[in-house]
Parts: C-alpha cells; sequence; structure tokens
C-alpha cells in the first residue's frame, strides 16, 4: 500500500523532515520507491530567485549528462545554480545513477519578458523534450522543470535514499514537501512511475488504485496536448484532470473534486447549481476516477489539497496549526510532522469534502461539494 | 390398397426423414383431443383415416387370415409449405405427451425447395449460425486484487446509466454555459435498450407488454428503460400519454406512422426519449423493412396509413436523399427542429467496413446525437434469408474500430455509440453488453433477447420456428391475428421485463464491482476484457489469454 505524507510550513523545512514521518508509516509499503516533491525552495548555498525555473532529475551515464547540458545550453538557457548532493552511492541499489541534479536555469532571453503562460508552455517543452533526449544506453530522466519545485525519485526505502542524498545536511529546504513511498503495482517498476507526478506547476500523489485508468488515459491523450503523456503509473491522471481542471478549463480549484467524484442524479437535483453541476459531470464524464484513492495536492501558490475517491475507500488524515500543516494517509506520519499540535482538531475527509491548505497557512478550507459552487457563471 | 403407380412423385415430394422436424407421435397415448392440430400454425399435422391391419387366428377352424380396422391418428405432412418448424407448441398442448417434434438427423432436403415460385426463402430471426459468439468468449479478466477492497455489487452505490445524445466538449459546455448558447438535450438511460421491433411486426399486446413493462422499470425500479418503436409509428394514445419520454421513435425510409406521429406533436404531454433515423440494419443491410401482407390488418393499415392486405417493403434507401451526408444535413435538422431541439436525434446503421465515414460525418454535424450500429447478428421480423445469413458485418470489431477512431479525434464522450446485433443470442445477455461497453459502446440495443425472455419467443439459430414474417407466431408475439395474439397476456409480459432488467442490473453490478468500477459505466475500458484467441485479441486491441 502507498503511503503519503505532505508537510507545508512558512518556515522551510528540511525534507528529511518528511522522510521521518514516512518511517513512522512504514508498515504499508515495499520500499520498491520514493518520490518527493520540494516547494518554495530555500538552497544553503545559494540565494535563489523563484522566478528561475529548476531542472529536476537524473543523468545515468556521463554521455547523457553531457547531451543534457548541451541542449540546455544550446536553447539559451543560462545555468544559474547547480546543486551538488553530498552522495553516498553504496546506499542506493542502482548502478546507473551518474548524476541527480538540481539546476536553475534563468529563461533564454526570448522568453523573459514573456507572459506565465508562454513561459510554461517552453518549460513544459523543453521537459518533454529533455526526456526524449536520452538514448537506450544512456538514460536521462526528468522530473520536472517549474520555478519553485525540485524534484527527486528513487527506488528503495525512503530513510535509504534520504541518507543516499545526504538530505539531512540542511543544504536544501522548503516550505512545502510532498512525499509518497510507491507500490507500483499494476505495472513494471519505473522511476517515471513514483509519485508525485508533475505537469506545469500542478503535482499529485495518490494512494490506492485508479482503475478507470485506460478510459481516462485515453481521453487525455486525445486532447492532443503535448504534455498529456507518459502514464507510467495509472496516478499520472490525477495531476492532468486537475491540470486539465485548472489550466484549460480555468475552473476554480473546487471544480477538481466535482469532476473526479460528481455527485449522483439524486444529489444534483438538491443543489443550488445542480443543473450546472450535471452539466459538467456529464461533459467530463470520462474523468470520473473510480477509486479506491485519496488525492493529494499542490499548486503553484503553495496551495494544498485533499480528496477522497467518491467512496472514500482510503484513509487520509489532516492536522495542525497556524503556520504549519501536514496531511498523510496515516494519523501516525501527521503526528511525526507537527507533533505539537491539537490532534482532536484532526480532520479526515469525508467523500464530498475537498480540504485546502491556503498559502496563508492561517486555518484549513473544508470545502463539500453540497455547498454552493464558486462559479460566477453558474449563477 | 392403393397401388404404387398411382401415387403422385413430383421434384419436391419427400418424406418425413427429409424434414428439419419429424413429428414423433405416439398412438398409444394419444386421446384423439384435437389440441394440436388445432394449435399448430403451421397446418403441419393433420387428422386422418388410418387403416390398420389385424392378424386374425381362427384356432379352432385352424385358419389364419387378416381383418382391418380404421383409425384416427396424427399424420405429419411432407408438402414443403406446411413443414414443421419444431416450434412444439403441439407438444406444448397435448395432454399426455403424445407428440413432439423432433429435429430431423438427416440432411435436410426441405432447403432446395424454399423458392417455389420463383421466391426466395423470406422468414424472421437472425442469422442461423449458432453456438458460442465472439462476445460470449470474452472474459473480464481485470480483477483488483492487491490494492482495492472489493466493492460490494449488493451493497455499495453503483451509477450503471449511459448517455443517449449529444455531449459537448467541456471547452465547449462553459463556453456556451456563459454566453447563453444551446446545449443539446441528452437522456440519462439504462444502457440496455430494448431496440427497435415496430408496431405490426410485434402484436398489440407484445407491444403494450413491453411498454408496460418499461413503465414500471422507470416508475417502480428506478431503471431507466427506454425502448425504440421500429419503423411504423406509435399507438395514438401511447403518443398523448405520460409514457412517450420512454419511447424512441423511429423514422425509416417507409416513413410508416409519421403522418400520425407529427399530428400529435401539439398535444405530446412530454417529449419522447429520442428520435432514431433507420438508414440501414444488421440483420438485412441495404434492405428496406419489410411487413408481409399477413400482418397489415386493420389497426396496423390505420396506423399506417395504407390500405389492408398488402406487403409493405420499405425501400432500402430514404428516397428523397441520395446520400448519408445529405441526410444527416437534412433529416437529423429537420427532426430536431420538429421537436425544438429538445430531443436527441441519431441514425442507425447498419454495421459495414464503411461505419466510420458515417460517424466522423456526424462528429461535424451538431445535431447528431450519437450513432447506433447494427451487426449482422441483429433480428429482423421478415427478409431474405441470404440477407440474414450472409450480408453483414459482425458488431465487435465495427464498434471498437469506431471508438478508437472517435478516441483518437478526442470525441469519445461527445458521441455516444450504440451496438446491436447478437447481444444475448446464447442468453448471455449482460456479458455480452458490458463487453461490448468495454470495446467502446456507450450502451446496447436488444430486440430477440427480449423477445426469447419476455415472451418465450421460441425462433432459435437452428432456423427453429421464425415465422415472424407470417404472423402465425405461435405464442402471440409477432401476429397481427387477435386469436394468436390473444395467448399473449401483457401483464406477463410486463412482468417479465421487469425480472429481466432487475437482473440485467444486477450482473451488470456483478461484472464491474470486480474490476474496481461503480461510479460510471466502464465505456472503452479495454484493459478488463481479454479472449483466448489471438486473432481476434490483436484485431480488437485487447488481450490474448489462455
Amino acid at each position: 500500500m502507498c503511503r503519503l505524507a505532505l508537510k507545508t510550513a512558512n518556515e522551510p523545512f528540511s525534507p528529511y523532515e518528511v522522510l521521518t514521518a514516512m518511517e513512522a508509516m512504514q508498515e504499508g509499503y515495499d520500499g520498491s520507491g520514493l518520490g518527493l516533491l520540494l516547494r518554495g525552495m530555500e538552497f544553503a548555498d545559494f540565494k535563489y530567485d523563484p522566478r528561475f525555473p529548476i531542472l529536476s532529475g537524473i543523468a545515468h551515464t556521463e554521455r547523457a549528462w553531457k547531451r543534457l547540458t548541451e541542449y540546455m545550453e544550446k536553447q539559451g538557457y543560462e545555468l544559474k545554480y547547480d546543486h551538488r548532493f553530498h552522495m553516498k552511492p553504496e546506499l542506493i541499489d542502482a548502478q546507473d545513477r551518474h548524476r541527480y541534479f538540481l539546476r536553475a536555469y534563468r529563461m533564454p532571453v526570448a522568453f523573459r519578458d514573456q507572459s506565465d503562460e508562454v513561459r510554461e508552455a517552453e518549460m513544459l517543452r523543453t521537459r518533454l523534450a529533455l526526456r526524449k533526449l536520452g538514448t537506450e544506453d544512456d538514460h536521462i530522466t526528468i522530473f520536472s522543470f517549474f520555478p519553485d519545485v525540485a524534484m527527486i525519485k528513487e527506488v528503495g526505502w525512503p530513510m535509504q535514499i534520504g541518507d543516499a542524498l545526504c538530505l539531512h545536511d540542511g543544504q536544501i529546504k522548503s516550505r512545502v514537501c510532498m512525499a509518497q513511498g510507491r507500490q507500483n503495482t499494476n505495472y513494471g517498476i519505473n522511476l517515471y512511475a513514483c509519485h508525485p507526478f508533475f505537469i506545469q506547476g500542478i503535482s499529485t500523489m495518490t494512494n490506492g488504485e485508479n482503475t478507470a485508468f485506460v478510459p481516462i488515459r485515453d481521453w487525455l491523450v486525445g486532447k492532443n496536448f503535448p504534455g498529456y503523456t507518459g502514464y507510467q503509473s495509472d496516478s499520472e491522471v490525477f495531476t492532468h484532470i486537475l491540470h486539465y481542471t485548472l489550466k484549460k478549463l480555468n475552473l476554480p480549484l473546487q471544480a477538481y473534486k466535482h469532476i473526479i467524484t460528481p455527485l449522483s442524479k439524486t444529489e444534483l437535483a438538491k443543489h443550488p447549481q445542480g443543473e450546472f453541476l450535471a452539466g459538467l459531470r456529464q461533459v467530463c464524464k470520462r474523468l470520473i476516477i473510480d477509486g479506491p484513492n485519496a488525492v493529494i495536492g499542490t499548486l503553484p501558490d503553495e496551495t494544498c489539497l485533499l480528496v477522497m475517491d467518491q467512496k472514500k475507500l482510503r484513509p487520509a488524515t489532516i492536522g495542525g496549526r497556524e503556520g504549519m500543516w501536514a496531511i498523510a494517509s496515516e494519523i501516525c506520519g501527521v503526528d511525526a510532522m507537527v507533533p505539537d499540535r491539537d490532534p482532536s482538531l484532526d480532520f479526515q475527509p469525508m467523500r464530498e469534502h475537498t480540504v485546502i491548505i491556503p498559502p496563508h497557512r492561517k486555518e484549513l478550507e473544508i470545502w463539500s461539494q453540497y455547498d454552493p459552487f464558486p462559479l460566477p457563471l453558474a449563477a | 390398397m392403393v397401388s404404387v403407380r398411382s401415387v403422385s412423385i413430383t421434384p419436391s415430394s419427400l418424406t418425413p426423414t427429409d424434414l428439419p422436424w419429424i413429428i414423433e407421435h405416439r398412438e398409444d397415448r394419444c386421446t384423439l383431443c384435437g389440441h394440436c392440430t388445432a394449435v399448430c400454425p403451421k397446418e403441419a399435422i393433420r387428422l386422418v383415416h388410418m387403416r390398420q391391419r389385424v392378424p386374425k387366428l381362427d384356432v379352432f377352424n385352424k385358419k389364419r387370415g387378416n381383418d382391418y380396422r380404421t383409425f384416427t391418428g396424427i399424420r405429419q405432412e411432407t408438402d414443403p409449405a406446411r413443414l414443421c418448424i419444431g416450434c412444439g407448441m403441439c407438444s406444448m398442448v397435448c395432454p399426455n405427451e403424445a407428440i413432439t417434434p423432433v429435429p430431423g438427423t438427416n440432411e435436410n432436403r426441405t432447403v432446395f425447395f424454399e423458392n417455389r415460385k420463383g421466391e426466395p426463402m423470406k422468414r424472421g430471426g437472425r442469422r442461423n449460425s449458432s453456438g458460442p459468439t465472439l462476445l460470449d468468449r470474452i472474459m473480464f479478466n481485470r480483477i483488483s486484487m492487491l490494492t482495492d477492497p472489493a466493492l460490494d455489487a449488493g451493497r455499495h452505490e453503483f451509477n450503471v446509466t449511459t448517455t443517449l445524445g449529444r455531449i459537448l466538449s467541456p471547452e465547449d459546455f462553459l463556453e456556451r454555459t456563459l454566453n447563453g448558447g444551446w446545449i443539446p438535450t441528452t437522456r440519462e438511460i439504462f444502457p440496455f435498450i430494448i431496440g427497435s421491433m415496430s408496431f405490426g411486426a410485434l402484436s398489440p399486446n407484445m407491444w403494450l407488454g413491453l411498454l408496460q413493462g418499461v413503465a414500471y422499470c422507470n416508475e417502480v425500479l428506478g431503471i431507466p428503460v427506454v425502448m425504440c418503436t421500429g419503423e411504423g409509428g406509435c399507438p395514438p394514445w401511447v403518443l398523448r400519454s405520460p409514457y412517450l419520454k420512454y419511447i424512441i421513435l423511429q423514422i425509416a425510409s417507409g416513413y410508416f406512422g409519421w403522418d400520425e406521429i407529427i399530428r400529435a406533436i401539439p398535444d405530446m404531454q412530454c417529449d419522447p426519449a429520442a428520435i432514431e433515423i433507420k438508414y440501414g440494419q444488421g440483420a438485412k443491410p441495404g434492405d428496406g423493412g419489410l411487413l408481409m401482407w399477413y400482418k397489415v390488418s386493420k389497426l396496423i393499415a390505420r396506423l399506417r396509413g395504407v390500405p389492408e392486405g398488402v406487403d409493405l417493403p420499405s425501400p432500402p434507401v430514404h428516397q428523397t436523399l441520395y446520400s448519408i451526408e445529405e441526410s444527416v444535413m437534412k433529416m437529423m435538422q429537420t427532426l430536431s427542429t420538429a421537436f425544438l431541439h429538445k430531443v436527441p436525434v441519431y441514425p442507425k446503421i447498419s454495421a459495414s467496413t464503411s461505419a466510420k465515414s458515417v460517424l466522423n460525418n456526424l462528429v461535424r454535424n451538431p445535431y447528431a446525437g450519437g450513432l447506433m450500429i447494427d451487426g449482422i447478428d441483429g433480428g429482423t421480423g421478415a427478409a431474405y434469408n441470404v440477407s440474414m445469413d450472409a450480408t453483414g458485418h459482425p458488431i465487435a470489431s465495427c464498434v471498437r474500430d469506431c471508438y478508437l477512431d472517435l478516441a483518437a479525434q478526442g470525441k469519445q464522450n461527445e458521441i455516444p455509440i450504440f451496438a446491436a446485433g447478437g447481444i444475448g443470442k446464447n442468453g448471455n445477455v449482460a456479458q455480452n453488453g458490458m463487453a461490448l461497453v468495454m470495446l467502446g459502446a456507450s450502451g446496447v440495443h436488444i430486440g430477440k433477447y427480449i423477445m426469447q425472455a419476455a415472451a418465450g419467443c421460441l425462433g432459435n439459430e437452428k432456423n427453429r420456428c421464425n415465422v415472424c414474417n407470417l404472423g402465425i407466431c405461435p405464442k402471440g408475439i409477432t401476429s397481427q391475428n387477435a386469436k394468436l395474439y390473444r395467448r399473449l397476456d401483457p401483464d406477463k409480459v410486463a412482468e417479465r421485463v421487469a425480472d429481466v432488467f432487475m437482473s440485467i442490473n444486477t450482473e451488470v453490478k456483478k461484472i464491474m464491482a470486480p474490476l474496481g468500477r461503480s461510479q460510471s459505466l466502464p465505456i472503452g475500458m479495454s484493459d478488463a476484457i481479454g479472449i483466448a484467441d489471438q486473432a481476434a485479441a490483436d484485431r480488437l486491441q485487447i488481450s490474448y489469454i489462455c
């Protein structure tokens, strides 16, 4: 079973704290992989400008590394910072890990004054191009390329990977950290199959299985959007649906829940915007998930969210205090991440809830699907 | 005794062993009640006087001799016009189990005489090809074992409805919601639809029973079943009733019944479920509808606006049109407008290698509410045998091709594909239907299965019965003769319709639950199915399992 942990705090913290929470929940996973997403970056040896996109990934051989750096130079990306992990390679089982990298770039001149939309499209294009740059002998794995986001994925136990990359040394900190211990149940072991998944600043991770994966994937692929690709894991579609909701349909975050787990016909009949939501349900019918899942995500503005499948077939708890919150698939994970909180205020969302930790981190927003939908056009 | 020479022998003279069905009659059990001969729809048996030799032995006079007695018994007709069709009604009515038809094991010589008077064989039923179908062989093999708590088909909430009608893309929907544009009407219906069987092909009692059953499914059981009229209109009282919302009105190339429908529009209490425009039928592709004169009763003549007792062959194409493109433009828009754009309109075509071109035409037509594809195993009330047996295209690969084509364009949610033709041919209705759903159909139409399950139709793919065209249906399902259709109690049919849909509903859940699906019908969930046939698996792009 997958284990999920997310911590968000006003003060940047080490990802090792979240790995400790993973250790607390270790009964549930098999060490088949760890994925980490950090957002709101702080580096001990570099004053990072959050406008610089960070490229995260692994060059598996020296030749692959050379190809990658040459490509970025050729595209006009100016390297501003190259983070060096204090590696203990003996702790990592895989042999072909020439170089883990987190590299901050300045956008090419042509894109510096462009809109966010154009810049994000360019970053996506570059990420996909780099993924294709690797060859059979010289793999390149790219996890993300976006401002203020770093990602690490590796096969093994969370603490083992944390130690291998010396994540406890305080060199990297972030305000948001997501971690997932993966057990890829249905498909082959593949670094890309590690959660969290990422597209244009939006990221989610999930426990459970997505039984409706193939029809959802087929529909997303049919949209012909370059980023809707990959799908080494059935959970990647959750990230893409969130991206589609927010970036393509320009709907508010609350629409996500209405799209993946819409209310039933009888529930919609009583809803103040039932007619609109019934229409939305129908046009997005191929994006209905079936669970069992808890989906935890973060957005570029450091908003964090948690939603459940329609039958709430998976556990997940959220707890914390002003300025520091944690979401985990087990309560012991929340305990490990925010021990000094009032546990009686912990919340376990039910099937209709979307729990949102807003960027100010003052309090939780618990939003129900039965509430009026915050969309002016639905009125 | 009759001399051998005086027996007339013609080319079509046959003996009972040449026939497909042979009547076995046990004289020792027969009471001569005459029920069997009265009930036989083909008059294939008759009571005759026969003579029997009785040996006579005079012991005292040491003489041997013969006596003869005359008795009344059953004799089977061998005239090809009066062949036993194996319906077994004689056996059903016999109080003493004295008579039953048995399949002839000899080769069937009658096939050589099915064209007397130059008229090729016509019949009802469907393609005479028995045995497991491809759909029967598909297995649901993606069972969630490791991470899923199994869903409980009996206790969990399931959503098994499907959408009929044009669905916009999410982008268009939001844009039109914002700017007040037209959002096409859709219906949420049960994915198993009672397929088009006309009022004319079916007897009034059968039709009434189906409608009662459908209304009960909707209003009492909460299963939103709809049924299609077929070509031939709809009884006027139904058009003006609140039950019209459960009915898909079909318009076909003969336009039968549409005077009555158009006249009723101002009085309609509700809109019909949809309008189906028939361009083709799986059982007889490229051929029009056919209601043979035997069935054109006074009532049917009135409904269809034709004289009594004449053959009603619809033309193969819509006479006002010369291409499907034109019909897409004209008919769909016209019919949509007639119902104020509040009723989904979709075409029905026979499965064909050219189905994709029709589909691509519909994609660009904003009034197209779906596509119904009818495969070669579809049934019919009347058609030429050669059309039924040898013309057409199986449904599975046709639906799969069309779905993949839509998916490549990202339009699979916008134009629902409905499939028909052989669903439930061997009784596995829910399994067959769900296999098609996972291949890409949004729902299926079932006709023959409903006749068999709800009314006890005796027809099968070994050419049993199959006399729907002649109006002599022994069960009263496809007859317009009151003496025959009075045998069918509409209430009992309605009860069976409810039984059938309750059971399909449960079986659908039993199929979906192990796959971990409950929130939406698993349309196009091709990873969930497999078949132990490499060629079929490759063709359908599903997994090969063994």
